[in-house]
């Protein structure tokens, strides 16, 4: 028992709770010297340009900065403060290309777009002249997405809850989860090629705006299910032995209380199934090609999309379709922004405040 | 060995929400003070903000002081990872490590902290689980999970865990309140030993805990809902007990309300 008695004076103890810490301004004056030092070295040294300067700039920062902490702050805060820089660095160095690709897509998609390029289409519009619009795109992919949801997000919310509730590890559950992983990987344009053999080949289904929503929705499907599976795995046994006490049947169980804790999660994977698929380029080429008019009947007849419309704009070549292909990114960015938010605005509403 | 706290003019805010109001109170070392009080006057908030565990929850926030001896535990200098090493605190619910054995859940709050020796680790998990009387128990299954414990003994395994980080004082959140009569016991008679030792705080609603472990009593109210929690009365548990100077303590100890 003596192991844990403990006597400790008051002096003890202060160094026992008290932490000694680099006052804030240190991290300014350390960054500061460590680029000092190196734009110093980089006369003397080979190593030059702003890159080489940059990088060891950074590196002495970190040196400096964990050297000084370990002196002063101990080995912990030492280790804190390395881990906080190289996280830091590492969320920057994600966020640059992302930033960028944004900033790119945003300047030069400003070029074409406007109230009008929304508003029209490409029906007779030449190639060469700046004007033509992007309308009948955008009801394009608006329908065929719709449709992928609508078979994608249940067929895979109910695969997965059969997966978690039902499946209890048997084989035929094991083989669902086996399959759905090989599905995250298959290139689209198979999924692609699956809707054609498939649906337009064999049983004679158009190519229409349909077909790419079932090819869209094969895509969707492995996405939403891993998503949703995770999420009901989080939902702890008590909260469903509390309502199968209550005498709740399972099926409304899982209907009233497991789906509900897990929706947040649901529903943003079934977002993240959505915006992966908006931008799907391939099985569309194959499933319903492309128009330069509108087509609202996704039953009938080729229909255009978003991504379709910047690739043809691209091929076209020209400078004024170049500029509408810019736009058209744009506005693909812009239209799965819009769904996100607006799903994480549902899915906050429904939550009890 | 065993250090006081001294709280002063201890307000507590959740966000913008008063939750506790001019608390000021001190828990004298070697002694078990107990908290009691109407559910949601603010006897977990208190307790929390003594090794400022509070601070983990987002919004939460504190006025006044709180000194360990003569520190002071929010102090510009004081780190509060060190505090809580310094400040054991037992939950309501026993909440062992799922992923640990018994042992593992033992050394938990060595082991993340720094490294140890596998023989000092061994004196250290012996002792723990004999100063909260579960040596016998498991010692012939050390390796394996704490979740194969009954209740009682999940909770003694987490007060093990607790003095096996060699603290100075043991806050308890309700330590009895999902146990058996039995356990109970085996738990109020641990309380006993234990505070030859550690400064304890416990929280309970139960008032026959508190006259039978206690040797202070505080007793907190609240005056409505949306009203902050406060201090009504703090004494000796015999005095709170027979001769309260408060009505709304005599009331509530003598269970014509709350
Ligand atoms: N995390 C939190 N966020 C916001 N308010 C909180 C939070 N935790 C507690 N409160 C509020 O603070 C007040 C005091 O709560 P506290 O949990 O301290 O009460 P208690 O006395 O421990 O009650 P009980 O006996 O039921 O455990 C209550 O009004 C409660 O609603
Ligand atoms: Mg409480």
């Amino acid at each position: 028992m003596a192991i844990l008695d403990r006597t400790i004076s008051d002096d003890e103890l202060h160094n026992l709770l008290s932490q000694r810490k680099l006052p804030r301004w240190t991290t300014l004056a350390t960054c500061a010297t460590a680029i000092a030092g190196s734009a110093l070295l980089s006369f003397i040294s080979p190593v030059s340009g702003v890159a080489g300067t940059a990088v060891f700039a950074f590196l002495l920062f970190i040196v400096l900065q964990t050297g000084l902490s370990f002196a002063v702050e101990g080995k912990r805060y030492a280790i804190d403060r390395l881990a906080t820089t190289l996280l830091l660095s590492a969320l920057t160095a994600a966020l640059v290309p992302l930033v960028s690709i944004l900033l790119t897509v945003l300047v030069r998609g400003l070029n074409a777009f406007n109230a009008n390029f929304l508003t029209s289409t490409m029906r007779n519009v030449s190639p060469r002249r700046p004007g033509g619009g992007i309308l009948h795109a955008l009801i394009g992919t608006l329908e065929q997405v719709a449709i992928a949801a609508a078979i994608g997000i249940p067929l895979g919310i109910l695969a997965a809850v059969y997966l978690v509730e039902y499946g209890n590890r048997s084989r035929l559950a094991r083989t669902i989860s086996f399959f759905v992983d090989v599905m995250t990987g298959i290139p689209s344009i198979v999924a692609g090629l699956f809707v054609y053999t498939g649906f337009i080949l064999t049983l004679g289904l158009q190519r229409s705006g349909l077909a790419a929503g079932i090819s869209l929705s094969i895509l969707m499907i492995p996405v939403v299910v891993r998503s949703t599976e995770e999420m009901l795995r989080l939902v702890p046994r008590d909260l469903r032995e509390a309502s199968y006490a209550l005498g709740v049947p399972k099926y409304r169980t899982i209907l009233r209380v497991v789906i509900p804790s897990a929706s947040t999660g649901i529903i943003t994977g079934a977002m993240l199934a959505v915006a992966r698929v908006t931008g799907e380029t391939a099985p569309l080429l194959l499933t319903t090609f492309l128009t330069q008019s509108i087509n609202t009947n996704p039953f009938n007849g080729p229909q255009a999309s978003l991504p379709t419309y910047v690739w043809d704009q691209i091929s076209s070549g020209t400078t004024a379709s170049i500029d509408r292909a810019w736009a058209g990114a744009l506005t693909l960015i812009l239209l799965v922004m819009i769904l996100n938010l607006s799903a994480r605005l549902i899915a906050r509403a429904s939550r009890v405040k | 060995m065993a250090k006081r706290i001294d709280v002063s003019h201890l307000n507590v805010y959740y966000s913008n929400f008063l939750a506790v109001e001019d608390v000021t109170l001190a828990v004298e070392p070697k002694a078990v003070t107990a908290f009691i009080g109407p559910s949601g006057c603010g006897k977990s908030t208190v307790l929390r903000t003594l090794n400022r565990m509070h601070e983990v929850t987002p919004g939460a926030r504190i006025e006044g002081k709180i000194m360990l001896d003569h520190e002071d535990i929010y102090g510009a200098d004081i780190d509060p990872v060190n505090v809580r090493s310094t400040i054991g605190m037992v939950f309501q619910k026993p909440n062992p490590f799922p992923t640990m054995s018994i042992y593992g859940n033992v050394v938990a709050g060595i082991k993340l902290k720094k490294r140890t020796k596998r023989s000092e680790l061994d004196d250290v998990v012996e002792a723990s689980l004999r100063g909260a009387n579960l040596w016998e128990e498991v010692k012939d299954r050390l390796d394996r999970p704490g979740s194969v414990l009954s209740g009682g003994q999940q909770q003694r395994l987490c007060i093990a865990r607790a003095i096996a980080i060699q603290p100075q004082v043991l806050l308890m959140d309700e330590p009895c309140s999902a146990l058996d009569p039995i356990s109970t016991l085996a738990i109020e008679e641990l309380i006993h030993e234990l505070k030859q030792r550690y400064t304890i705080v416990i929280v309970t609603h139960n008032m026959q805990q508190a006259a039978r472990v206690s040797d202070t009593t505080a007793f907190f109210n609240i005056a409505g809902t949306g009203k902050p929690g406060k201090l009504i009365e703090m004494n000796t548990t015999a005095n709170i007990f027979s001769s309260p100077t408060e009505k709304a303590t005599e009331d509530y100890i003598s269970g014509r309300f709350g």
